[in-house]
């Protein structure tokens, strides 16, 4: 009966093609826009994750101030001291290296070029906590942190910015108020969450403290990275770091740590919490097209049932039972919606496809989000079918055979 | 003529009444009608605007049900049947014709003639088969794809007629079947009727109010204001037919 009404339903629409179209027009938006948005909205989280992860997954971060990412508040919250790092390598189980980051902004110039540039003063460990290669030259040694020699490791962008198609390794730059030589060229790493990664220059802190702004306080450790050994339990690790920095800076108990430490997917859950919500909001608003298109449905199917008394007289005349009428309609109305919502998850597909590599975004198909839509273009159709076929159902079929 | 019958008659209705509306505005529409069709009969319901036959016409094909009354149906007692009862006895046993053709617009002749075969839930290849047999019946073997647009008065009158008859009923319903033709394709139809009624041995219980139309039925009622007038045999057409 249902296979029946089925049939019915499907020579009915195409009876009249130009206003199946136009019904389900709306379901079609509704469907597209949901799947569209949430699939860019996850790639964007995605990508973030991505770059997140390229910091190496080993890696744990320690800030001063609670919090990270949007909601941190470091204001007036001392740094750390490079005893700060050397305590947790040396006390902390799991910890394979920990490098103190301190970041300055200095003026970059080479030869008539110049700009300014975030400098990361550390040590050797820094490159291989934040899993940094080098391309060409080499990263600076330990001897040359401890003596504070005048070496620096560029990024791609100042080399490009600086030295164009020219090779960077051994010449001089000017950076802040010292001369030093490149030594090295990182592999680029590409855009983050957080910016341009290979804007970048990396030299010995010593130099950075001594040579290029001066050092201002012992407190001048704005970040420890620290990598965990394989197969630590990241958990334990960051209490382990937690309660040794509360001692080492005089923290009661009924005082809140003024320093966070986060591991790179907590990092990365905080900064794409951001992009989740923003990805919500945009799928309740293109959820709401959906419904309006299903109110869509229901509008043309009310008419269509009016425009159709005296169809339906005859159907009954001829010996459809009031169940038959019902469930045509209400077939006919979730077959629409149920195509509309095809051609929806279809056009999202095409969309996405097109859309994601324009603004730099992993096209992530979410099976999930296409299949709640398409389910809920279908429960639209049940939904706003019903009204005008119980309508249908109830006409008498005297009444409906003399209505013109 | 005919052998006395025992079983029971086609159609048997006993002090059927119906009456629209409540109270004061309440309009006694049929005001006890007594009525015997037996099988292959082809009976005439004639009357003026507001006599009734439109209404008698209603409850004999089983569209409306009586305000009191009895009306048997082969024997089954169909005046308390519900609205799907009625209607799988409509999809059954009878078959209707209308002043106004009532085809499908912008739907072929055959799916046309399809239609009640859908809801007895027959194969497609089934249904094509009737259907072409039924329009090859009345004519339009070289019709199938055509919509009602495309077509005379005439040839859509013959086309609901396949209809009606696609499912072979014991009764065919015709409500002015001839009221928007001419007098050529009102011939063509009558004849068609006729046919279908002397080879087949269907019913034909036919609402006019043309005495030309009248003419081919082989028993003719009048109503008049709710009750039947007068109830004559058709002598001309009995001669014709024996």
């Amino acid at each position: 009966m249902i296979w029946n009404a089925f049939l019915i339903a499907l020579r009915e629409i195409r009876r009249n093609l130009t206003r199946a179209f136009l019904t389900v027009l709306g379901v079609i938006i509704g469907v597209s826009a949901v799947i569209t948005m949430v699939t860019l909205g996850e790639g964007a989280t995605e990508a973030v994750k991505q770059q997140i992860s390229n910091l190496g997954s080993n890696l744990i971060m320690v800030r001063p101030g609670a919090g990270f990412g949007p909601r941190s508040s470091s204001a007036g919250v001392p740094n750390f001291t490079e005893k700060d790092v050397n305590a947790i390598r040396d006390q902390v189980a799991g910890i394979a290296a920990a490098a103190p980051v301190r970041n300055a902004s200095l003026s970059t110039i080479y030869r008539q070029d110049a700009r300014t540039t975030t400098t990361v003063g550390s040590t050797p460990a820094y490159f291989q906590i934040n899993r940094w290669t080098i391309a060409s030259g080499r990263a600076f040694t330990e001897a040359e942190y401890k003596s504070g020699a005048a070496v620096a490791v560029i990024g791609n962008t100042v080399k490009k910015e600086l030295f164009g198609d020219e090779d960077p390794v051994g010449q001089k730059i000017r950076l802040g108020r010292a001369s030093v030589e490149v030594i090295g060229l990182l592999a680029t790493k590409g855009q983050a969450g957080m910016g341009d990664q290979d804007d970048t220059i990396i030299v010995p802190l010593t130099s950075l403290q001594r040579r290029m702004i001066g050092k201002t306080s012992s407190h001048d450790i704005g970040m420890i990275n620290l990598s965990a050994e394989d197969g630590t339990d990241s958990n334990a690790l960051i209490a382990d770091i937690n309660s040794l920095l509360r001692q080492r800076r005089n923290l009661q108990p009924n005082q809140d740590n003024n320093f966070s430490v986060m591991d790179t997917r907590q990092i990365a859950d905080t900064l794409s919490s951001s992009t989740k919500v923003m990805t919500m909001l945009l799928g309740a608003v293109a959820g709401v097209s959906l419904v309006v298109g299903g109110i869509g449905i229901m509008n043309i199917m009310l008419v269509s049932v009016t425009e159709r008394t005296r169809e339906i007289g005859i159907r009954l005349a001829i010996g459809a039972t009031a169940r038959e009428v019902l469930l045509q309609f209400l077939v006919e109305a979730v077959t629409l919606s149920c195509i509309g919502g095809l051609v929806g998850v279809a056009i999202a597909l095409l969309l996405c496809a097109g859309i994601s590599p324009l603004i730099g975004v992993p096209f992530a198909f979410n099976s999930q989000i296409n299949l709640v839509a398409f389910l809920f273009s279908a429960a639209v159709g049940v939904a706003f079918g019903f009204a005008p076929a119980r309508r249908a159902a109830r006409l008498d079929p005297i009444e409906a055979l003399r209505h013109e | 003529m005919n052998p006395p019958d025992d079983s029971p008659p086609l159609i048997e209705l006993v002090n059927l009444t119906k009456t629209y509306g409540h109270g004061d505005a309440a309009f006694q529409a049929l005001r006890g009608i007594n009525l015997t069709i037996r099988d292959g009969e082809f009976v005439a319901i004639m009357g003026p605007s507001g006599s009734g036959k439109s209404t008698l016409m209603n409850l004999l094909g089983c569209l409306d049900t009586p305000t009191t009354g009895s009306y048997r149906y082969q024997g089954i007692p169909v005046e308390n049947l519900d609205n799907d009862r009625r209607s799988l006895l409509r999809r059954h046993a009878l078959g209707f014709i209308f002043q106004g053709f009532n085809l499908l617009a912008r739907t072929s002749a055959i799916e046309n003639v399809e239609l009640p075969l859908l809801y007895r839930g027959l194969t497609r290849s089934e249904r094509h088969e009737k259907a072409a047999a039924a329009l090859a019946s009345v004519g339009l073997a070289d019709k199938h794809r055509n919509t009602p647009a495309e077509m005379s008065g005439g040839q859509q009158q013959r086309v609901a007629i396949a209809r009606a008859i696609v499912t072979e009923p014991d009764t065919l319903f015709a409500d002015e079947p001839t009221g928007n033709l001419d007098t050529a394709t009102t011939r063509e139809v009558m004849e068609l009727l006729t046919r279908l009624n002397l080879d087949h041995g269907i019913t034909v219980i036919l609402v006019t109010h043309e005495d030309e139309v009248a003419a081919y039925a082989k028993r003719v009622i009048h109503v008049r204001d709710g009750l039947i007038a007068s109830d004559k045999i058709n002598h001309r057409n009995l001669i014709l037919s024996s």
